[in-house]
């Protein structure tokens, strides 16, 4: 593998400001990484070489004329294609919006471009968002680098796959219910959801919009805050954005000092339905983070265990009103307009093509709980039993400054297993959700491989509403006592995918 | 309760999807096993709980009453199943029986 492809953005970035590298030469270096491997990951749905290089090479010619870059100029990124970026399509990974191409940027693209960032393409995703493992995607699974019969996670898959695969360095993805932190989880990279409204959602492709929440994927604790720098912060095109300064997360990555640190362990999150390497990896981290100075305590979330129903209601109700907008008339697909159908058959016809299967059930079920005679029964029960898990996180932040457990319960699971059982699909957020429910800051950190797969193991760390920070200090505490323990960074330990490319074409011989 | 295939077509008529009848023999099924999983949260909502509709405080947001930048007329059309005389062209309004 090309040396280039190995090293973290903040020290590309540091390359390419010093001279060493060009953001060509890095560029170049991904695209070729990226034709070499991604018939195999299939993470992109979308590469924008032309543009890609086209930027590079600015970058590279305002350093020549003398210019001042910024912390990550001239590093290439992948973004999720749930993201309005002009000139590429922009499908949700969906077939309703197969041909549409977005007029305007959403700005935390607009941000990437203002910072001088290489948008190398657009990764795949479960549609609208909605799945644990990519595998609802109207444009085929992405498979995860560690074990290509797996899933990579969901609904950011293609992200994670991105970084778990070296295609990039960095990435963007998105959180509802988990779908930044439990594709982390499963590809051994690092997946932070800021605050809810530390980053603007506009031009995202809504799913849940109380609980939709973008933010940064990287490999490293230190690259992720690098990011987190760049897109968060207020924006007035969001009106739910935090009009606040963005925690100083960078700073926290750097410090990755947890002395004196309160840290709590949700008693809720963890036993039965847990892979036992899942709960070992997670005492061992914790462990760390005691030997490398902070206090271990327990707390309890009583109502933890109600988030999952909680979040069913919830999320599908907003689906169901989001996706009301795919109506056939204005942009996206449009189907059985034959000059004699009505505008509401066309729109009947439309979705029931448009739309895959998860999404038409979420729809149903969104209907179902909004529905006259059972909104009492189930949105209006579950938004009480939302306070009600606010509260835990309000009881437990006044003990200690942040909960940890596992980020999911399991390693990554196979293509295929669960994708006709919803309800088993759904568990793979089991631990994720309580922190878009209550809109407070929560990460995942690799924290090794089970030890009965070799499969990657996340470490989930919550804090409270605008202390992002916290995550970062505890992340990159975590990540420098076991990489040193490790002797490396865990995806060091990731197969390599070009050898098998190699072994075929040297059979082949 | 149980969900049958009737009961999700008329749902799925109110939202506006076309489901053929393999469609709605495979969801009835599955929807009444989420439905079934998730019903547990009427019993713990009981009593005098708020309810939480959003994770922060709401508040209006306004920006100054100044004209700025808007799309054109050819950017809002650009992704338009079907366009005449820069306007969206769609299906007639009213059905047969209206």
């Amino acid at each position: 593998m090309n040396p280039v492809l190995r090293r973290t953005a903040a020290d590309l970035a540091a390359a390419i400001r010093s001279g060493e590298l060009t953001s060509v030469e890095v560029t170049e270096a991904f695209l070729a990484r990226i034709e070499a491997v991604d018939d195999q990951v299939h993470a992109f749905l979308a590469v924008d070489r032309d543009r890609a290089l086209e930027t590079a090479r600015r970058v590279d010619a305002k350093r020549s004329a003398g210019q001042a870059l910024g912390p990550l100029a001239g590093v290439p990124i992948a973004v999720k294609d749930l993201l309005s970026y002009e000139g590429l399509p922009t499908t949700a990974g969906s077939r309703i919006l197969e041909n549409y191409r977005p007029v305007y940027n959403a700005t935390i693209v607009q941000r990437l471009i203002d910072n001088d960032l290489v948008i190398l393409g657009k990764t795949n995703l479960d549609e609208f968002a909605m799945g644990s493992s990519t595998e609802t995607s109207a444009f085929g699974p992405t498979h995860n680098p560690w074990d290509l019969e797996r899933i990579p996670g969901g609904s950011g898959g293609g992200s994670s796959a991105a970084l778990a695969a070296f295609e990039a360095p960095l990435a963007i993805g998105t959180d509802t219910g988990g779908s930044i932190r439990q594709p982390a989880s499963v590809t051994g990279t690092v997946g932070v959801k800021p605050t809810y409204g530390g980053t603007s959602r506009y031009g995202v492709i809504a799913m849940a919009s109380s609980l939709d929440q973008p933010g940064p994927c990287a490999r490293t604790v230190e690259d992720a805050a690098l990011l987190h720098e760049v897109i968060c912060g207020h924006d007035p095109l969001d009106s739910t954005s935090i009009d606040q300064p963005v925690p100083p997360v960078v700073e926290a990555a750097r410090r990755a000092d947890v002395r004196g640190m309160r840290i709590g362990v949700v008693r809720e999150l963890g036993g039965e339905g847990y892979a036992p390497g899942v709960e070992q990896r997670f005492r061992e981290a914790v462990e760390v983070l005691r030997e490398a100075g902070a206090e271990i305590v327990e707390v309890s979330c009583p109502h933890f265990v109600y988030a999952l129903p909680t979040y069913y209601l919830i999320m599908p109700a907003e689906v169901s009103s989001n996706l009301a907008r795919y109506d056939g008339m204005r942009y996206g697909l449009r189907s059985g307009d034959d000059g004699s159908a009505s505008v509401e058959q066309v729109m009947n016809r439309t979705r029931g093509e448009g739309f895959g299967e998860e999404a038409k059930r979420r729809i149903i079920l969104g209907t179902y709980a909004l529905s006259s005679g059972y909104y009492d029964a189930y949105y209006g029960s579950a938004q009480k039993v939302r306070t009600l898990i606010s509260r835990d996180f309000e009881a437990a932040f006044a003990q200690c400054e942040v909960l940890v457990s596992p980020a999911t319960p399991t390693t990554a699971f196979k293509l295929g297993e669960r994708i006709d059982d919803p309800l088993a699909m759904y568990m793979a957020d089991l631990c994720t959700i309580p922190s878009n429910l209550a809109g407070n800051a929560s990460a995942s950190f690799p924290c090794g491989l089970a030890p009965e797969d070799g499969l990657p193991v996340g470490f989930q760390v919550m804090a409270p509403p605008m202390a992002d920070d916290r995550l970062y200090r505890v992340g990159a505490a975590l990540e420098r006592a076991l990489t040193a323990r490790w002797g490396g960074p865990l995806l060091d330990r990731a197969p390599d995918l070009t050898r098998s490319v190699q072994a075929l074409v040297d059979e082949e011989k | 309760m149980s969900l049958t295939p009737d009961d999700v077509a008329r749902l799925a008529a109110l939202a506006r999807i076309e489901l053929t009848p393999a469609e709605l023999a495979k969801l009835a099924p599955q929807l009444d096993v989420i439905l079934d999983s998730v019903a547990s949260v009427t019993a713990v909502a009981q009593g005098d709980i708020p309810p939480t509709s959003h994770a922060l405080p709401l508040v209006n947001v306004f920006r100054d009453d100044v004209v700025t930048g808007s799309l054109s007329p050819d950017q809002v059309l650009a992704n338009a199943p079907d366009a005449e005389d820069g306007r969206f062209r769609v299906p007639r309004i009213l059905d047969e029986e209206a």
